[in-house]
């Protein structure tokens, strides 16, 4: 079982995602679970959702304590919540920042969890993209393009096709086009990484 | 059709399927996304039915109920504060003996002020004269509609089907859902007992006093005990025509060998699996027993499947009986008196929202079976801060009100992960 967490603020697509990601995993023919972390959620509050992707039924409800990945939506939420907890030593860190880890404090924090498989470990701009292929700041679709790129649990195509499902006109070119360009962007971090 | 689908939508498509003339509906969270995908599908054309927004839950209820009685299928759903709200309503729709399918989006009950899951709000009513029927997955969430709606009719008697508020109703998960004309198949139409008509008028829920009313309340014990072979027989036709298994009485798994066996309803059905499965591989002879009805309580299916009756029986309670313990564990003690008598343990699992993991659950079953569980317990109670909050209660007369003691405490500014 793949288990991922995602962290971010209530209003930018948290809950969405994560469907998103499991309608991806479903496309596939695999079992995919996803749920939010179920408070009142307000516009800006710090919001988790979760996604279970396995190859038999899903039996569990328990929320994700031990993710094998985690999607941050909002860095501002770095120093506030809990982000980390159970985060395994092998796990996958996809970021939502146009910093770098060293920018955002995190450089130590990297090194020290994970000193191997340092490509498993990466930031995309996902909002930036958002907003230019989009036209606004919901980095949701764009998460997804760059995790597909960052853990091959799902291919880009079944994000691309999930995105076509859900959403319809414009929104759903604008989320597919920024999921193409965050694929691209982490799919050349990592052979950068690679190659350093 | 399989569909990844959250399981307010998933019920919403599977009411519609079952063809209601009348829904009515005041949202709550967390039934919300259930009416409010009903509402769509009417306002768009998709489903010919009359969608009623009324003021409160009770007149929720009490629309259903008028509705029922002129003959029409009715259906409404709500959760916590909204099923007490319609509360007197519940009474009478079942004393009226009116086939009014209800879902409950499982809630706890405030104060203080909790939006989240446990059953409270179905326990709260468990003794009104409805069938409650508890799902487990979002695929027999949807399932059970379609049955709720058949055993009501046949029996002429109200079904709540009750489903974990955020748990189920939130999540997207993989659900067959099923070809209408299958789902008309097996739901005739509505063919009311009773039915208020102004050609042929008659009376309903009019005065009975002392001469009858015990044969009234006596003929809704029979029903009931009749539910116990509707039930059954109804999820063995939904098995032969859907081609998988939903509903009925009781679920045993892995019990026949079992030294200990835990017995609960609803989602956390699921993980206690997990965990199960988990100690079964290092040697633990452990089982489950999952009730899907709870009223009518199917005693002696209970009894059959625990056999001998010699297992160590840990009931994870999803409410709180305050001043007694638990519900089902009562439930259970009745329904096993004169046959054996088992060593039950109850835990109060999983109140308002606390997550109920696989890891608390092995160290509960390992405890367990070790022979070390107490007859009664909470399942991870953090005995810190209450225990402070008793100091402070001890040490002070005025020490103010409690949950906002403990949230400073705690210094809680967002829900915690598990």
């Amino acid at each position: 079982m793949f288990q991922v967490r995602f962290h971010g603020r209530g209003g930018q697509g948290v809950v969405t995602a994560a469907e998103l990601l499991a309608a991806a995993a479903f496309r596939e023919g695999r079992h995919a679970q996803a749920f939010p972390s179920f408070g009142s959620e307000r516009m800006g509050a710090p919001v988790m959702s979760f996604c279970r992707i396995d190859d038999k039924p899903i039996r569990t409800h328990e929320p994700v304590t031990e993710p094998d990945a985690l999607i941050i939506q909002d860095p501002t939420l770095l120093h506030q919540a809990e982000l980390f907890a159970g985060f395994s030593r092998d796990g996958y860190l996809l970021i939502n920042s146009a910093h770098d880890f060293e920018k955002l404090g995190l450089d130590e924090f990297i090194r020290a969890v994970h000193p191997s498989g340092r490509d498993r470990l990466l930031v995309v701009p996902a909002s930036a993209l958002a907003l230019t292929h989009l036209g606004r700041p919901l980095p949701g679709a764009a998460l997804l393009g760059g995790f597909a790129a960052l853990t091959w649990a799902v291919s880009l195509e079944s994000v691309l096709a999930a995105i076509s499902d859900r959403f319809r006109g414009a929104v759903a070119e604008g989320n597919a086009e920024a999921a193409r360009a965050a694929f691209a962007f982490v799919r050349d971090e990592r052979e950068a990484l690679s190659h350093a | 059709m399989l569909k990844q689908i959250e399981g307010s939508q998933a019920v919403a498509q599977a009411v519609a399927m079952c063809r209601p003339d009348v829904i009515c509906a005041y949202p709550i969270t967390p039934q919300t996304h259930i009416v409010e995908a009903l509402s769509a599908m009417v306002s768009k054309g998709e489903l010919a039915a009359e969608f009623l927004n009324v003021e409160s839950e009770f007149a929720a209820l009490s629309v259903a109920i008028g509705a029922s009685a002129a003959g029409a299928r009715a259906y409404t759903a709500t959760a916590s504060q909204g099923l007490l709200y319609m509360s007197e309503a519940v009474y009478n729709a079942a004393g009226l003996g009116l086939p009014i399918v209800m879902t409950i989006a499982n809630r706890a009950i405030g104060a203080p002020i909790n939006i989240w899951n446990d059953h409270s709000d179905s326990m709260s009513q468990r003794d009104a004269g409805w069938l409650q029927l508890f799902a487990e997955t979002n695929q027999e969430a949807l399932d059970l509609h379609i049955q709720a709606f058949r055993i009501a009719e046949q029996l002429s008697v109200p079904v709540m089907v009750c489903m974990d508020g955020f748990l189920l109703t939130h999540a997207s998960e993989r659900a067959d859902i099923p070809d209408p004309a299958q789902v008309d198949t097996f739901l005739p139409r509505y063919e009311p007992r009773q039915v208020l008509d102004p050609a042929e008028p008659v009376s309903i829920g009019a005065m009975v006093g002392p001469e009858a009313f015990t044969e009234v309340r006596y003929l809704a014990y029979q029903r009931m005990q009749q539910a116990l072979h509707v039930v059954p027989a109804v999820a063995a036709e939904f098995a032969a025509q859907f081609g998988r298994e939903s509903g009925g009485l009781v679920r045993p798994y892995l019990t026949q060998d079992a030294d200990t066996i835990v017995v609960a309803m609803g989602s956390v059905l699921g993980t206690v699996k997990d965990a199960v499965d988990e100690l079964r591989a290092e040697g633990m002879r452990i089982g489950v027993l999952g009730i899907t009805t709870y009223r009518p309580f199917p005693a002696q299916a209970i009894a059959a499947a625990l056999g001998a009756g010699h297992q160590h029986l840990v009931v994870l309670e999803r409410a709180l009986a305050p001043g007694t313990g638990g519900f089902v564990t009562g439930d259970l003690r009745m329904a096993l008196a004169g046959q054996s008598s088992p060593r039950i343990s109850t835990v109060i699992a999983g109140l308002g929202g606390r997550a109920v993991t696989r890891k608390s659950l092995r160290n509960l079953l390992v405890k367990a079976a070790a022979g070390g569980l107490d007859p009664f317990s909470f399942l991870d109670l953090d005995t810190g801060l209450a225990g402070r909050e008793l100091d402070r209660i001890r040490a002070a007369r005025r020490s103010g009100p409690s949950p906002e003691n403990m949230l400073r405490d705690l210094g809680v500014t967002a829900s915690r992960i598990g």
